[in-house]
């Protein structure tokens, strides 16, 4: 045994310490998100026997209106969220000053990203408070009187997809920051000396520089909005009437509320294949990115 | 450097320039200001309506000891230090040996492993939520926090494993050559040449995953169901279903449930920031 060891240990301690980590994440993490595709194959309510079905399950999800409003209420937090990356880029254009002071507004602006969402939630159901919240103050200043925007199926997925923008921005800015302290200061100064200025100087110099930090915080705010869960189980649970649910909640309402694992796998892996029709274009992208670089 | 630096000597536009932006972070953050003022304010108050106006008594003591006497917050605070600690000590250990192994010993397959840790990593939660449920159950540790702390690991492993890999390739070449002609095994190797060296990447990674795992909602909901196990983040929204016209207690307990990581990103944001985008910036 120790000769054996001893031969055979330049491959076998990595191997050995591979391990633990591959199998927990194999394990729980990929081997699961395969089996929810076999799942979602079975009509099965978590706890008997799972029964065969085809792609029934599929074929009621393409019949489901309720799966068309939690598509479209996607759409509206991606296009919602589209606006993270222009105002997260504006505010790092507004704090990139090195004067005293401005290091600690920096980190203020990145508050929100480091709450939880379960917070922001909550901080924003209290600003959309019909009776006493800050939106009420600020319609209060010009007379009006706020719409309940939470129990208006017209305005919930808007009012919750606004709240979830609030950290996404300071993750944009936290982004951007980052590429402008990687700016080319030589093209700058060139540019300088050429007269550009102020918005010319800012499109023909400085984004093209950030093309690759601005698709970057693209990718990440798609995946954030596709993403959402907590901010709509937290502000409205899907309603009022679920109209505002979004893939992943109603995949969680289906099988934890309603005990049809087999249809909430199916959901799930539609937003799955979503995911990785947009994890494909990103990772070329980034791949792409990364050979014109070198 | 763009925009343009406001030059040393113009004193009056550096003042207002940082007045300006103090009054834009004030907006920004207005909402959470919002929830801090309500925090202080005492429920005769609120009753009388006086959301806004400057409070005309100071009941932070009293609002906050509610929460510590009248609801279980204390209870999901240390639940979710038993389950935040304890996963961002094994993510830290696993991904230190992976990161290590992947970056060092290039072996046939190893590129595919390291895009499978990296690509699980964008997976959508709710694709593994079943039979990671199911797991849990079968396994008896559903409803624990060893559920959490298991998942927790095993999913952060994925971020984590980009990121030491990252790091690892990234430092000098030559000590583990000077080291390997001196006869060092693997485990040598890792014990005296890697574990010093990657002491600030362990800080990044540390920040990041405590607040991930503290921030967490859908796994907590999952796996969990009774209060003696829950954390802050499901505990706050059981808290608000519960007490729903005492914005006071509410907003104490939200203030209280966003302390920690809003602490540990003051104390450590560089690492926070530089994690952050070094992890978005390679995945």
């Amino acid at each position: 045994m120790p000769r054996f060891w001893r031969r055979n240990r330049h491959w076998m301690t990595p191997a050995l310490l591979l391990l633990p980590g591959l199998v927990l994440f194999g394990l729980v993490i990929l081997a699961a998100s395969f089996e929810t595709v076999w799942i979602s194959l079975h009509d099965w309510d978590g706890i008997g026997a799972k029964t065969w079905v085809g792609l029934a399950n599929y074929v009621e999800l393409a019949e489901d209106p309720q799966f068309y409003v939690s598509l479209k209420n996607n759409i509206i937090w991606l296009l919602i969220f589209m606006l993270a990356p222009p105002i997260g880029l504006g505010f790092a254009l507004i704090v990139n000053q090195k004067i005293r002071g401005m290091r600690i507004l920096k980190s203020l602006f990145f508050v929100p990203l480091v709450l939880a969402t379960v917070t922001v939630g909550v901080v924003f159901g209290w600003v959309y408070d019909p009776n006493y919240g800050l939106l009420q103050l600020i319609y209060g200043l010009f007379g009006g009187t706020t719409p309940a925007l939470l129990s208006d199926e017209n305005f919930a997925t808007f009012a919750v997809a606004a709240a979830g923008l609030w950290p996404q921005i300071a993750f944009c800015m936290v982004l951007f920051l980052a590429g402008l302290n990687n700016l080319d200061e030589d093209l700058i100064g060139a540019g300088r000396v050429d007269g550009a200025r102020g918005w010319r100087m800012l499109r023909h110099v400085v984004l093209p520089q950030l093309s690759q930090v601005g698709f970057i915080a693209i990718a990440v705010t798609v995946i954030g909005a596709l993403r959402s869960f907590d901010m709509v189980a937290v502000m409205t649970t899907g309603g009022p009437y679920g109209s505002s649910t979004v893939l992943a909640y109603q995949m969680y309402e289906e099988s934890i509320f309603s005990y049809r694992f087999g249809y909430g796998a199916a959901i799930a892996t539609v937003l799955f294949v979503i995911m990785i029709a947009f994890i494909a274009w990103y990772l070329r992208g980034l791949l792409r990115a990364e050979r014109s670089n070198a | 450097m763009y925009p343009r630096p406001i030059p040393e000597d113009a004193k009056i536009q550096r003042v207002l320039y940082v007045g300006g932006v103090t009054l834009v972070v004030a907006l920004w953050l207005l909402p959470l200001i919002a929830v801090m003022l309500t925090s202080i304010r005492s429920n005769e108050e609120l009753m009388a309506g006086n959301y806004w106006g400057w409070p005309q008594k100071f009941s932070l003591v009293e609002n906050y000891t509610a929460v510590f006497q009248q609801t279980a917050m204390l209870r999901f605070f240390l639940n979710s230090l038993l389950i935040t600690i304890p996963s961002v000590i094994g993510v830290l250990i696993l991904s230190t040996l992976t990161g290590f192994v992947l970056s060092r010993y290039p072996f046939r397959g190893s590129n595919l492993i390291f895009a499978l840790f990296v690509g699980g990593n964008f997976l959508p939660a709710q694709i593994m939520m079943i039979p990671v449920r199911d797991l849990m159950v079968r396994l008896g540790l559903y409803d624990t926090i060893y559920a959490l702390i298991v998942f927790h690991i095993a999913f952060q492993t994925g971020f984590a494993t980009l990121f030491m890999r990252n790091f690892i390739a990234a430092l000098p070449g030559e000590l583990f050559q000077a080291a390997r002609a001196e006869g060092a095994s693997p485990a040598q190797v890792l014990r005296h040449v890697v574990v010093p060296l990657v002491r600030p990447a362990l800080a990044a990674l540390a920040i990041l995953t405590f607040t991930f795992i503290w921030n967490d909602y859908f796994w907590a909901i999952v796996l969990t169901q009774s209060d003696a196990v829950k954390p802050v983040t499901a505990g706050l929204n059981n808290l608000r279903g519960e007490w729903t016209s005492a914005w006071n207690i509410v907003s104490a307990a939200t203030i209280f449930v966003a302390l920690p990581p809003v602490v540990m990103f003051f104390l450590m944001q560089k690492h926070f920031i530089s994690g952050l985008t070094m992890g978005a910036v390679k995945g």
